[in-house]
């Protein structure tokens, strides 16, 4: 059965950490840094990158629209 | 079967782009607080702008408020109008050019208060255009004092002890009101909150657009349901689950009128 695999880019200086789409992610790939971005935020960071399936639903609620959504499919 | 080893830079590269911030949205950084629904909402209406292909037929209205910039993050023709005038400018400017494709983008505190009348008439009137309006039930710019859509019972700056209806009167339910009206064709309700509900918020949008396209004959109304975090005093995920609990059975989502036909719940 083909697989696909994810992958997401977040524009750290842009994002607010306001964790909406830690809360909207189905696989939990999306969590906060520990560090703080250029304005201050705890911005939102890949933790689990290998469970991310481009679903694309961190982007579609990002109230900045800072989240890049990437898609393959991989044969298994 | 062995799996392909597939590393996360193998798959950042444009052929498996699948979500990307629209170019409808400038560059700079948003005006809002952390885990506003504005931002979202300003999203949507530029994707389904460049999705109808009318990016230079489109002709938006900023309100005054917390969204009074956003003509400066939607990079398409927009003008501001004076407090709660939206409306108004937008029938003068859907006159003039009854081809171009005209929103007005508005709070609860300049459509539902200081701009009750201009709504109510553009409404009656049946003008072709749309109103977004945006309702987070407080005047969040000012500093979260009570608006006319404060619900009974909750805190704002200037009801410490919770709106009080009998001193404060009731909250105003103008998205039903305004679908009472015979000049509105298509009025429902819509959040943004969620995945689905964006999507479900983004086809409203853009059946609202479709229906002044051609030209349906009456004004497109699309409530969104939105949080203030900041007024609220909450954070941002909080906030959703609040506005989910308490502001959702008051404010019902879903459509209220359909091609000029109220839509019947029972």
């Amino acid at each position: 059965m083909a697989k696909v695999k994810g992958a997401i880019v977040i524009d750290v200086d842009k994002c607010k950490g306001c964790e909406v789409c830690v809360e909207a992610c189905p696989t939990d790939v999306i969590g906060m840094a520990d560090e703080v971005n250029i304005k201050g935020y705890h911005f939102a960071e890949v933790k689990n990158p290998e469970d991310c399936i481009g679903c694309a639903n961190c982007a579609i609620v990002c109230p900045d629209g800072v989240i890049t959504v990437y898609r393959k499919k991989v044969k298994a | 079967m062995k799996e392909e080893n597939i590393t996360t830079t193998d798959i950042i590269s444009d052929e498996n782009l699948v979500y990307k911030k629209t170019d409808l949205m400038t560059d700079k950084t948003l005006s809002y607080c952390p885990g506003c629904g504005h931002g979202t909402a300003h999203r949507i209406i530029m994707e389904v702008v460049e999705e109808m292909d009318m990016t230079e037929d489109t002709i938006g209205i900023a309100p005054v408020g917390c969204s009074v910039l956003a003509y400066e993050f939607m990079n398409i023709d927009m003008q501001q109008a004076a407090h709660g005038r939206a409306p108004a400018l937008a029938t003068g400017i859907k006159r003039t050019w009854p081809d171009k494709m005209i929103f007005t983008y508005q709070g609860d505190g300049d459509l539902a208060a200081i701009g009750t009348a201009e709504t109510i008439h553009a409404c009656n009137r049946g003008e072709n255009f749309l109103i977004v309006f945006i309702n987070n039930g407080i005047y969040g710019m000012t500093g979260g004092q009570m608006a006319p859509t404060t619900l009974p019972g909750m805190k704002s700056s200037t009801s410490p002890y919770g709106r009080d209806v009998k001193l404060m009167g009731n909250p105003l339910k103008i998205t039903e009101l305004v679908a009472e009206l015979p000049g509105t064709y298509y009025v429902t309700r819509q959040a943004v909150h969620t995945p689905a509900n964006v999507r479900k918020t983004k086809r409203a949008i853009k059946t609202a657009f479709k229906n002044q396209m051609e030209n349906k004959g009456g004004l497109n109304f699309v409530e969104i349901v939105s949080n203030c975090n900041s007024g609220w005093k909450m954070s941002p995920v909080d906030a959703n689950n609040w506005m989910v609990e308490n502001m959702f059975p008051f404010y019902p989502l879903g459509d209220i009128k359909l091609d000029g036909e109220k839509v019947n719940k029972e």
